[in-house]
């Protein structure tokens, strides 16, 4: 999937590049716009849970039939919407039949408002919740393009098809790096569905939403579809080494890539002189961790010289922990043909998130790259700009000054003219 | 400070140049007539982006990352004001305010309470962050605010399971206080630290996505106009009219007393 995403950032790179002959993953912000637009999932419980009447007096299955109603008709056009259910066809109690009950309902592309509302019409609250194979088959029917991709998941209990959890299944899909989100709506919820379905979302990088009324429904799936929407900066995968030598080049853009608990990353960075390194660096939290966290970004030569370090600490509650450093380098004075003229910067990047217990440590935290190498900034040659006064203590040291020069000048004038007299 | 911008006045009269100068000093004017945005974004990635002066909403739900991006140029002081309405009934929640500068470094608040517990039941929580003033240049060394983007994260930190998802409804608003030539320091940033800006001018398509497109109502401040100039030019010219005094004084009524 990376690789995927590699080929398809290179190619988008194309008019982005000044294709100086280093080749991918170079060049970075690949605009989604050119490759495709974004895809939207709705994943619809159909369980037989949903025949509760307590949304407004109605099922929470009318609720969910309106609510998507609405959401179609106000879908902007240039959203690929799609919609899956589970627990919609087999009413047996059968489990192992039960928990593979999944399936599409209409499928991810342009959207036929007409065809989409006949199909939710004929849903009828059946079988199980097997929401991890949901969501498997759900980023599945998402597959292809480089447009943001988001799963809307809307349910009204908790997965009945254990031992597949499905907030492993959400990292696991955040694992891919294919850049879904996964948001989550509980219908009426209870503690253990609400730990379940803030924990899917928050893997993901998505949101969780309770939900008591159908207005509420509309609202937020309107939201997250229109959130789909929005045009976002793709950014371009890398992989970082465990040292700085074997490190891959970046240029200007942005980037991501993965660092497990306790490992490091390295990456290289080309500066002229006279250019400014810009460098930032977000270590997301995308599973239960430890309340105390850090992050570390050194910025070291090829020698190993730490040239400056952006840090930052933080505990509690937080989706993620970030820092940055900026490296403006001299411009040369000595222009000697022996040297290289790009100085090779290394950026370092370590986290002290730890995992909480019972997390999977693998794969690594997800972690987005900032690279801008900008033209240096002036230096400043004093505190104050241009080395300009302010303040009455200035005005009265000059008031005296001149008041004193003026006397001493006509004190000494007058000593000439008489010198001058008595000769 | 009043006298000092009169003196000023007068010195315009004088024929210095310092008319396109003061065409170029920031002003603060508040904007309400472009359209404050009305979603946050989830991520520093998707902030959403107003000016200062705006009040930006957005619909969330309690355990929401929600993020807000502004500009802060040279010689301001922001202030992050958050208000974040509750449901009726909730059990106490604690929120925070974190503001982060464009390198993503967590910025300090002077003043203001960044983080609040809203009691039982109570219908809102309001939140603030005074940052420091931002300079036009700091070492690479200090994290001292610089001209360029800022960003916002509001989130509930301590939140009880029972309340997780419940809706809730926030609102933010930014001041930026004019500080005036007593931030004003020498050097300059050539670009300001809006993430992304080096890759910008290649990218020529209309539509394509950027990390961050926030620029100033009146764009970013070149820099170099103070209020300095005045103090200088006025402490100057004073000590020119006390020169003449002095001397003057030595000279009696100016003309010899015996000839």
């Amino acid at each position: 999937m990376i690789t995927r995403q590699r080929l398809a950032a290179g190619a988008s790179a194309l008019f982005a590049a000044l294709a100086a002959g280093i080749a991918l993953p170079s060049t970075a912000l690949a605009d989604e716009t050119t490759a495709a637009a974004p895809k939207v999932n709705l994943v619809l419980d159909v369980s037989g849970s949903m025949r509760a009447r307590d949304i407004d007096g109605q099922s929470r299955m009318a609720a969910a039939k309106q609510a998507f109603n609405e959401v179609l008709d106000a879908t902007p056009e240039d959203v690929q919407l799609g919609i899956r259910t589970l627990g919609a066809n087999y009413p047996g109690d059968d489990r192992k039949t039960g928990c593979k009950d999944t399936a599409q309902l209409y499928p991810v592309g342009p959207l036929d408002r007409t065809e989409a509302k006949a199909a939710v019409a004929t849903l009828a609250p059946t079988g199980w919740t097997p929401i991890g194979p949901a969501l498997l088959k759900a980023a599945d029917d998402l597959d292809g393009g480089t447009g943001s991709k988001r799963i809307v998941l809307i349910s009204d209990g908790e997965d009945t098809c254990a031992p597949l959890d499905p907030c492993e299944v959400a990292r696991e899909i955040a694992a891919k790096g294919i850049g879904l989100t996964i948001d989550t709506l509980g219908l009426v919820p209870n503690t253990k569905m609400r730990q379940q379905l803030s924990c899917i979302a928050e893997a993901t990088g998505g949101t969780y939403t309770s939900v008591e009324h159908t207005d509420e429904l509309t609202d937020r799936v309107n939201q997250l579809v229109d959130r789909a929407a929005d045009p976002v900066v793709t950014p371009v995968a890398t992989e970082g080494t465990e040292r700085c030598a074997q490190a891959p080049t970046l240029r200007s853009g942005l980037y991501t890539d993965r660092e497990e608990f306790g490992q490091q990353r390295w990456y290289r960075v080309d500066v002229l002189p006279g250019q400014e390194l810009r460098a930032s660096v977000s270590v997301s939290a995308d599973r239960d961790v430890n309340p105390a966290y850090g992050v570390l970004l050194r910025a070291v030569t090829v020698k190993g010289r730490e040239i400056v370090r952006g840090e930052a600490a933080g505990n509690g509650r937080t989706d993620v922990i970030s820092t940055g450093l900026r490296h403006p380098k001299a411009e040369r004075d000595d222009v000697d043909a022996d040297k290289p003229a790009a100085e090779t910067v290394c950026l370092q990047v370590t986290h002290s998130f730890s995992a909480a217990a019972g997390v999977k440590t693998t794969p690594g935290l997800p972690l987005e790259l900032t690279i801008d190498v900008v033209d240096g900034p002036s230096p400043s040659s004093d505190v104050a700009a241009f080395g300009l006064g302010r303040g009455w203590w200035l005005l009265g040291a000059l008031v005296l000054t001149g008041f004193v020069a003026g006397l001493l000048w006509g004190w000494l004038s007058r000593w000439r003219v008489a010198v001058w007299r008595t000769n | 400070m009043r006298i000092v911008r009169a003196l000023g006045a007068a010195l315009l009269a004088l024929g210095w140049a310092v008319s396109p100068a003061v065409a170029d000093s920031p002003s603060p004017s508040p904007s309400d007539d472009s359209a404050a945005p009305t979603e946050a974004g989830t991520s520093f990635r998707t902030a959403a982006e107003f000016e200062p002066g705006q009040t930006a909403t957005a619909d969330g739900s309690a355990g929401d990352y929600l993020y807000w991006s502004f500009p802060a140029d040279a010689g301001q002081r922001p202030t992050v004001e958050a208000t974040v309405k509750l449901p009726d009934t909730h059990a106490a929640q604690t929120w925070q305010i974190d503001v982060y500068d464009g390198l993503r470094r967590r910025q300090a608040c002077q003043y203001g309470s960044q983080t609040r517990t809203a009691a039982q039941g109570a219908a809102s929580v309001e939140l603030a962050c005074t940052l420091r003033r931002v300079r036009a240049w700091s070492e690479p060394w200090a994290n001292d605010p610089l001209p360029g983007t800022y960003y916002i994260r509001l989130t509930a930190v301590g939140l009880p399971t029972s309340d997780l998802g419940l809706p809730v409804s926030a609102e933010v608003r930014v001041e930026g206080k004019e500080i005036g030539g007593a931030a004003a320091v020498d050097g300059a940033l050539a670009e300001p630290l809006v993430p992304g800006v080096a890759v910008k001018p290649e990218a020529e398509q209309e539509d394509s996505a950027v990390l961050s497109s926030i620029e100033p109502e009146d764009g970013w401040t070149s820099g170099w106009w103070s209020d300095r100039w005045v103090w200088t030019a006025v402490g100057g010219a004073l000590a020119a009219l006390a020169g003449v005094g002095g001397y003057a004084l030595t000279r009696g009524s100016g003309r010899p007393t015996r000839a």
